[in-house]
């Protein structure tokens, strides 16, 4: 990202808003955004399966299209935030599992079941604190750290129950897990969904710590000379990602009653799929909340339609994979071509600088796109 | 100047969207081919049979689906076949609330776990569907009946039978599983140990394994647990992918004939282990049978001939009748074994 940054900047400081995103008026930076495009993409394709796919029209799709992404959902929140700041956790579904493992074992020993759901959110603090310590304080790359991880804590979970399997939850727990609000087709874990996505927002997008994450994404070094906290903010990162996939996992067990080492196996990539379709960049500081959310929403209603279109596993997991390389791929290409093309016909901006103070701003955009 | 890069900008920004919106929306149309509605549950004497295997990919359950549409093609029902591309709980769940939005008349599954799919199950249920187990139950309330290929303790003792004959009664066994949360394959364990501590003192039972049904991991299990067991005389693996893994891997190392394999497998995938001396003798029901009387009973739950109580009887085409046992489970019958004798009379 360094290299990115234009030297020019520096001589073009107070001309308009030379902070990117806020440079054109309000509604085209909220109407050309990508996740407006992700947005429209789940639209079209919701209205295109509900005209041409059987069934797919009926309520109940939502239900349990809601039901079946809802860990996903919970958990692409904070990874999104560590994605930002460039890092990467690829150990959340192992500690899904783990928590899962911990809650079905502690009920099992006749632990109450409020006091099992608040050890396995200990669990899930825990894992992630052990993550952001390997990164932040022994200063290992985060890839390798949740690689060995991912392995570490499915691994303790399969060994916590053996080849049992933790069920008869509690009823009314587990209808709650499976119910909806009142009437209406939406899942009662969509209210706790709604919360985290909320506070999640107001974090990233509303407050100085947010900006930090931007910062520490975009710029590391320099993020840390302005004072940012780095070390601090990813820690905090990585717990809140290992809470929120505790939560996931106390969910995942209800709705399924039944608590194994294997629950939610693979389910990290589908997560991180989910959030680099949403328009989060791999490399850090670039992406926004909305346009994750609909990311995981638009695989979810993708892999419902053709479930429901007789397809197999294949051509979904075929369908979600060349959307993501599409979306990655695509979005880098057409930034390659735009900077070509204004690279062909630079004179204008290089000739009156002072006219155009969007020109420097736009050569570091470009390179972004 | 400043309005065109604004413009340009807008544009680049826009064209991924478009793309993007375009690619998927030719990608569903290629897909979405099958406009006409589904036929649903209700579509007069046309009987809907939807197989929902473990996991698709499996030859195992590409056999039983097999004899499941030769039964489904007989009584001139509706065949399908559906499943996820691992054999996860979760997965298997998305499928069966796909199969109770279509209505389709009955559900034949194989549960990856006898609780989690349970709910999903009801539902299906009381939206009409029928619900037959095949192969791996859940438990008995989530479904109407249950089409057992043999008897747990039946091929347990099959097992230990073979692998007592294959060593001599004497000696180190290890077992090589599936995932160590299988349900089948727990139970037949289970069962093998106490037939081995009670029927068969000189073996001794080391160490089981888990191969997780798939290939590449029986197979590093299999070398694992010879270097850590050098006098170990017999395997038994009570699952197909296993001791196909095993014998690939013995047939080619030093252990060949020394090391004794035994256990569940398939005519095709060991009739080269059979005929080259690697493994003397395995045993299987027939899944193809397996699927096919499936189908049947799925057929009779939905034409309203029995409801799934014991001493219920039906009709399954060429396998004759058959009763309904104590919850709701339907017996298909013993395992078979295959040696060298008369492994090429069978095709699966």
């Amino acid at each position: 990202m360094t290299s990115l940054i234009d030297p020019s900047d520096t001589s073009t400081p107070s001309r308009g808003r030379t902070y990117r995103d806020h440079q054109r008026p309000l509604w085209q930076r909220v109407l050309l955004s990508r996740d407006v495009a992700v947005w429209a993409a789940l639209v079209v394709v919701y209205l295109y399966a509900s005209a041409t796919v059987p069934f797919f029209d009926r309520p109940i799709t939502i239900t349990y299209l809601l039901l079946d992404v809802a860990p996903i959902l919970l958990i692409a929140l904070p990874m999104t935030l560590v994605i930002i700041t460039g890092e990467i956790d690829l150990s959340v579904a192992s500690t899904v599992a783990l928590a899962s493992v911990s809650f079905g074992v502690l009920y099992d020993k006749g632990t109450p079941v409020v006091l099992a759901a608040v050890a396995a959110l200990l669990v899930g603090v825990v894992c992630g604190a052990f993550n952001g310590f390997l990164v932040t304080v022994v200063g290992l790359p985060s890839l390798a750290v949740t690689i060995g991880t991912l392995a570490l804590y499915r691994g303790i979970a399969v060994g916590l129950l053996g080849t049992t399997a933790v069920t008869d939850f509690p009823e009314a727990w587990t209808d709650w897990a499976r119910g909806r609000i009142g009437e209406s087709d939406i899942p009662s874990i969509m209210i706790v969904f709604a919360v985290l996505a909320v506070l999640f927002i107001v974090l990233l997008h509303f407050t100085a710590f947010g900006r930090g994450i931007f910062a520490i994404g975009l710029n590391e070094g320099a993020a840390r000379f302005s004072g940012i906290r780095v070390e601090r903010t990813k820690l905090v990162l990585f717990m809140l990602t290992g809470v929120v996939s505790a939560m996931a996992g106390i969910y995942y067990t209800l709705r399924y009653g039944s608590a194994r080492g294997d629950n939610a196996n693979g389910m990290e990539l589908q997560v991180i799929a989910a959030v680099l379709l949403g328009g989060v960049s791999i490399f850090g500081g670039r992406g926004a909340l909305p346009g994750v959310i609909a990311g995981v929403l638009l695989i979810g209603a993708i892999g419902s339609a053709l479930r429901l279109a007789d397809q197999t596993a294949d051509v979904i997991n075929i369908v979600t994979g060349l959307l993501l390389v599409v979306s990655v791929v695509g979005s880098s290409v057409l930034g390659w071509i735009g900077s070509r093309r204004r690279r062909g016909a630079p004179e204008p901006n290089s000739t009156t600088p002072q006219a155009d103070p969007d020109g420097p701003v736009s050569n570091r955009e470009r390179e972004d796109r | 100047m400043t309005t065109q890069t604004t413009r340009r900008r807008g544009l680049a920004r826009f064209v991924p969207a478009v793309a993007a919106v375009l690619g998927m929306s030719l990608v569903l149309a290629a897909c979405g081919g099958s406009d006409d509605e589904g036929n649903g549950g209700g579509g007069g004497d046309d009987v809907s049979v939807t197989f929902l295997p473990k996991n698709l990919g499996n030859p195992y359950f590409e056999t039983s689906s097999k004899g499941g549409k030769a039964a489904v093609e007989e009584f001139e029902g509706t065949f399908k076949e559906v499943g996820p591309s691992e054999a996860t709980p979760d997965s298997q769940v998305s499928y069966i609330n796909t199969l109770t939005q279509q209505g389709t008349g009955a559900i034949a599954i194989s549960a990856n776990d006898p609780e989690a799919i349970g709910d999903a199950l009801q539902e299906a249920r009381d939206a009409g569907t029928k619900v037959v187990t095949f192969d791996s139950d859940t438990k008995p309330e989530y479904r109407d009946l249950f089409v057992n290929q043999a008897d747990a303790k039946g091929i347990a003792s099959k097992q230990v039978e073979l692998i007592a004959k294959a060593i001599g009664d004497q000696g180190k066994i290890a077992i090589l599983s599936a995932s160590a949360n299988a349900t089948n394959q727990n139970e037949w364990i289970k069962l093998m140990e106490e037939d081995l501590k009670a029927n068969h003192p000189k073996i001794q039972l080391v160490e089981t394994v888990y191969g997780d049904d798939d290939d590449q991991t029986s197979f590093d299990k299999t070398a694992a647990l010879l270097q850590k067991h050098p006098d170990l005389k017999g395997i038994v693996s009570p699952t197909t992918v296993g001791i196909a893994a095993a014998a690939r891997y013995l047939s080619d190392s030093q252990y060949k004939g020394k090391v004794q394999l035994t256990g569940l497998g398939t005519p095709d995938q060991m009739r080269e282990y059979v005929k080259n001396g690697t493994v003397g003798s395995f045993a299987l029901w027939n899944p193809e049978d397996l699927g096919y009387l499936t189908a049947f009973a799925a057929k009779a739950l939905v034409d309203g001939d029995i409801k799934g109580e014991e001493g219920d009887t039906f009709e399954a085409g060429k396998l004759g009748e058959y009763t309904v046992g104590a919850d709701g489970v339907v017996l298909l019958g013993d395992p078979l074994e295959f040696n060298k004798d008369n492994i090429d009379d069978f095709q699966f």
